[in-house]
């Protein structure tokens, strides 16, 4: 027995990664149909130019080539537009058909596509097609979008607006700053990111002309979301007749979440030609075409009283959504966003405005954290300028805002009711560690040295486990959140669970399949979990929002209670005892006060599949299905503290310590948690450090590849401190909050507010990310 | 057409190649070794990586007619008798990889690491590493993975 109880909280090697270890992982790229051809796309090169025509008779003519297909060929064949899944009130939703037909409005929108026998023929026809564009005036820059002599990216959206979005009590919010101590104003600069998981993007379509049939393979994070948005938005074929599969996905961030104009496009070319079509991306289609992440400018103001608490925030931030809606996008300035600038903070009045623009940029949707990570981002910012002007420890402006422990559930100022915390546990466990005293006086040694060393905090909540659908509908969500699984009991005694949760790096292989040991008392060996195929698993969402352990793994959970009811009632009728005496206890089901009276689960499951003597009435089989739609988000939070030297003669930066404290309340396996927590860390600290999309003012995307965009290498980064409080939700009863993006969301405030520490004494306050050497420099020389 | 021969995990194989057949896709797509990944177009990642004649190189920086005569080492060629290497084991267990894209070019480049310096620091397996992204793991435990490689092989 103990053994079992062991399995769930136990740091497992993970069941998937003999695969992945000796090179048998299954990626999209990695999948080989007979008579597969190859697809590669022809992409604008200007960020906004009209299609005057398009000349493919020199491509189709190249030996090898199958088709060409344009706009214009998919806008005759009916092809819809792509969908945008988040709808808020006043909306713009211009078409986004998956070629552009009559404009490509940035750099890298399809404007056809070339299908031949070989990828090395398909790239050479692509070279042929004669697109003749009439280029038109630009607009990249996020604030300039709004300017009146802007370019005009849509005419369905008159002054490039999208929407405007508010929350909070504005009138309230005045009146706290009318009659605030102190005012403290920043403008904050959120870049964009380009997401860059290490998998580039693929599709393989294969459709059966003889069964109308139609199987696509893609990278992605949900694939019943693309199952059924390509099927009823895009291309009308019935959820009966397209299988989507998404196998082995290598890493997705949220970019592999939305629906993308290509895996549209394979799946049409292979309907038509009746033979599949391949295409993978390179790595600068990912950089042109992946939807990119962050690009906020706000103007924030926080109020304090006379004694320090903040009795206001103010925020007015514009938002770039690119040159078209990706799926999710409005969702995510708005209701990921705007929601949780009350921090970790008992703030009584916030007030938010948000304008989406759009851009002749990528489309900018989730990037990991999602809107989250800007909130955080600007309220740590907010705090730690509030400490300078204040003349405080930021550390003590924490304690004296936080909200108190007793007033959980906490309902804040912007609509969400945080489930549950401890704000003053994370931040003193990470104190302990840092041993931030010690730290403190190190710092103020090194200042008599002439030293700039930096401490930041980062204190952080976010939102996970999405949705309450019925609450996400409000909102303007098209679609429901819950999350599926379904249990098969097979007759042996093993099991296998299928789950809507979709696995690209989160190991819910080895996670789940830990909540089915423990639950079942059976080896963790006897259990596989399936994902990511429409033909097998239950109607699910998928995976993004950190939603998996949260919704996912109760919906497990959940179909489990369901089993091992009705084993009890089967053990039950064998054992010749009252249901209600029979104890389900490793891998047992034995009679209350006679272990030796007793049936193996594996003896229960043959009898449910035998069915030869059942309980009357009791029908055979041992499998259950559960959707589990959650009574509220979950709310994971924690405290990082970066340790930073600044060289004032060069502007460079170098990490010097870093530790993590997150509360992402019970946890199924340390081990997976840590190490997304690791990973989270790096791309919040490459953010605050190194990261950005850059566009010049023609919309060229002059961060283009991995020579001119920094993704971390090893050398850049150091090795963590990770240690965790455990505060479990209230909302599911595995008490699980979800950990897939705390890292990110907390790094980026930790580091930027070490930074600023460190160059105190210089009297900068705020730089605008990434800190570059360079712009550190600037800021010390005061330019 | 060129005619190339490649000692491809201990065993030659000899096709007839485009001249400008990258050595990634002759072992993706000719030998069906899919566990090579191609992760960039600029020689930045590392994903396909492999040993050629035991030196750690990027498979889609180099023609398949330039491994001819050669040997070549691919992840599939690592375990022997269905059991991991030492490399590929600590990756396991010390949770070296998330995802699993990066993994193949990963344990190559950091089996050449310590076969060239067994006894690396850890900036210097940092170092050794700046050839190879990965985005999951933010390689705390990839080191630890390949110090505890080190260590073991002591």
């Amino acid at each position: 027995m103990a053994e079992t109880q062991k399995i769930f909280g136990a740091s497992i090697k993970r069941k998937e990664d003999p695969r992945f270890l000796t090179g048998r992982g299954n990626f999209t790229d990695d999948v080989k149909l007979p008579g597969t051809t190859y697809a590669v796309f022809v992409r604008s090169p200007h960020a906004h130019a009209r299609i005057r025509s398009i000349d493919s008779s020199a491509a189709k003519a190249l030996k090898g080539v199958l088709a060409v297909f344009t706009g214009k060929d998919l806008a005759d064949a009916k092809v819809g537009s792509l969908p945008c899944g988040w709808l808020l009130p006043g909306i713009k939703v211009p078409p986004h058909l998956p070629l552009a037909a009559d404009k490509a409005r940035y750099m890298g929108d399809a404007v056809a596509v070339v299908i031949a026998e070989s990828p090395y023929i398909a790239k050479d026809a692509a070279e042929l097609v004669d697109v003749d564009y009439q280029v038109l005036q630009a607009i990249a820059d996020t604030e300039k979008s709004l300017l009146p002599a802007a370019a005009q990216v849509h005419d369905q959206a008159p002054g490039n607006v999208c929407f405007n979005w508010s929350i909070g009590d504005k009138a309230k919010t005045e009146a706290a700053f009318k009659s605030a101590a102190k005012v403290v104003k920043q403008r904050i600069v959120n870049q964009r990111l380009i997401p860059n998981a290490m998998e580039p993007r693929a599709s393989l379509a294969s459709a059966n002309p003889a069964t109308g049939d139609v199987t696509l393979w893609v990278t992605s994070q949900n694939p019943h979301v693309h199952r059924l948005l390509i099927g009823a938005f895009v291309l009308g074929i019935g959820e009966h007749k397209l299988r989507v599969i998404s196998p082995d996905v290598g890493g997705g961030f949220g970019s592999k979440i939305f629906v993308y104009p290509e895996e549209c496009v394979v799946t049409f070319a292979s309907r038509k030609l009746s033979r599949p079509v391949k295409w993978t991306a390179e790595r600068r289609e990912s950089f042109m075409a992946d939807a990119h992440g962050r690009d906020h400018v706000s103007d924030a103001e926080i109020a304090f009283d006379e004694n320090g608490k903040i009795v206001g925030l103010r925020v007015k931030t514009i938002a770039n959504l690119g040159a078209y809606l990706s799926t999710f996008a409005p969702l995510i300035p708005s209701y990921l966003y705007g929601t949780m600038l009350s921090g970790v903070y008992d703030i009584p009045s916030i007030y938010c405005e948000v304008t989406g623009v759009f851009t002749n940029t990528a489309p900018v949707d989730a990037y990991r954290g999602a809107g989250r990570p800007a909130a955080a981002f600007l309220v740590e910012r907010m705090v730690d300028l509030g400490a300078r002007a204040l003349d405080t420890d930021p550390v003590e402006l924490r304690r004296k805002n936080f909200i108190p422990k007793e007033k959980f559930p906490y309902q804040t100022a912007v609509a969400f009711v945080y489930d549950s915390g401890d704000h003053h546990g994370a931040l003193e466990k990470a104190l302990e560690i840092a041993d931030y005293r010690k730290l403190r006086e190190e710092q103020a040694q090194a200042r008599k040295n002439g030293r700039y060393l930096g401490i930041g905090v980062a204190t952080y909540v976010e939102v996970c486990g999405p949705a309450p659908s019925q609450a996400a509908g409000s909102l303007g969500a098209q679609a429901g959140l819950y999350e599926s699984a379904n249990v098969r009991v097979h007759p042996t005694g093993a099991v296998t669970v299928f789950t809507g949760s979709h696995s690209h790096g989160q190991g819910h292989e080895t996670t789940f399949a830990q909540v089915a040991a423990q639950e079942l008392g059976i080896p963790i060996e006897n259990i596989e979990v399936v994902h990511g195929d429409t033909a097998q698993i239950p109607f699910g969402m998928g995976t993004y929002g950190s939603r998996s352990a949260p919704v996912g793994a109760t919906a497990v959970y959940l179909s489990l209670q369901k089993i091992k009811e009705k084993a009890r009632k089967i053990a039950a009728h064998l054992l010749e005892a009252n249901e209600n005496d029979v104890v389900f206890e490793d891998g047992k089901l034995s009679v209350k006060g006679s272990p030796d009276r007793f049936k193996t689960f594996g003896d229960v499951a043959l009898m449910a599949y035998l069915a030869h003597n059942l309980p009357k009435g009791l029908e055979p089989g041992l499998e259950f299905n559960t959707f589990f739609d959650p009574p509220n988000f979950t709310f994971p939070f924690g405290t990082h503290i970066a340790v930073v030297e600044v060289e004032r003669d060069t502007g460079q930066i170098k990490l010097e310590r870093y530790v993590a404290v997150d509360d992402v309340g019970n946890v199924i396996n340390p081990m997976i948690v840590d190490g997304m927590v690791h990973g989270g860390i790096v791309q919040g600290v490459s953010q605050a450090l190194w990261e950005a999309a850059v566009y010049d003012e023609n919309g060229q995307l002059v961060t283009g590849s991995m020579m001119n965009y920094t993704i971390p290498r090893a050398d850049d980064v150091i090795s963590f401190e990770t240690a965790r409080t455990v505060t479990p939700t209230p909302v599911n009863p595995l008490g699980v909050k979800g950990a897939g993006e705390t890292g990110t969301i907390a790094s980026t405030a930790a580091i930027a507010n070490a930074v600023m520490d460190a160059l105190a004494p210089l009297g900068v306050k705020h730089i605008d990310m990434p800190l570059t050497p360079g712009r550190i420099w600037d800021a010390i020389k005061g330019r | 057409m060129t005619s190339v021969t490649v000692t491809v995990n201990g065993a030659s194989k000899t096709h007839q190649v485009e001249p400008r057949l990258l050595l990634v896709h002759y072992l993706r797509e000719t030998l069906s070794l899919t566990g090579t990944h191609v992760g960039c177009d600029t020689g930045q990642c590392g994903a396909c990586t492999v040993l050629l004649d035991g030196a750690a190189v990027k498979s889609c920086s180099l023609f398949a007619v330039q491994a001819d005569g050669r040997s070549v080492t691919t992840i599939e060629g690592l375990a022997k008798d269905g059991k991991m290497h030492a490399m590929q084991d600590a990756f396991w267990q010390e949770h070296g990889l998330q995802c699993g894209f990066c993994t193949p070019g990963m344990i190559l480049s950091a089996c050449e690491i310590l076969e060239r310096n067994p006894r690396a620091s850890e900036a210097e397996i940092r170092t050794g590493l700046e050839g190879n992204l990965c985005r999951c793991t933010g390689y705390h435990n990839i080191v630890k993975a390949v110090q505890a490689a080190a260590q073991k092989a002591r």
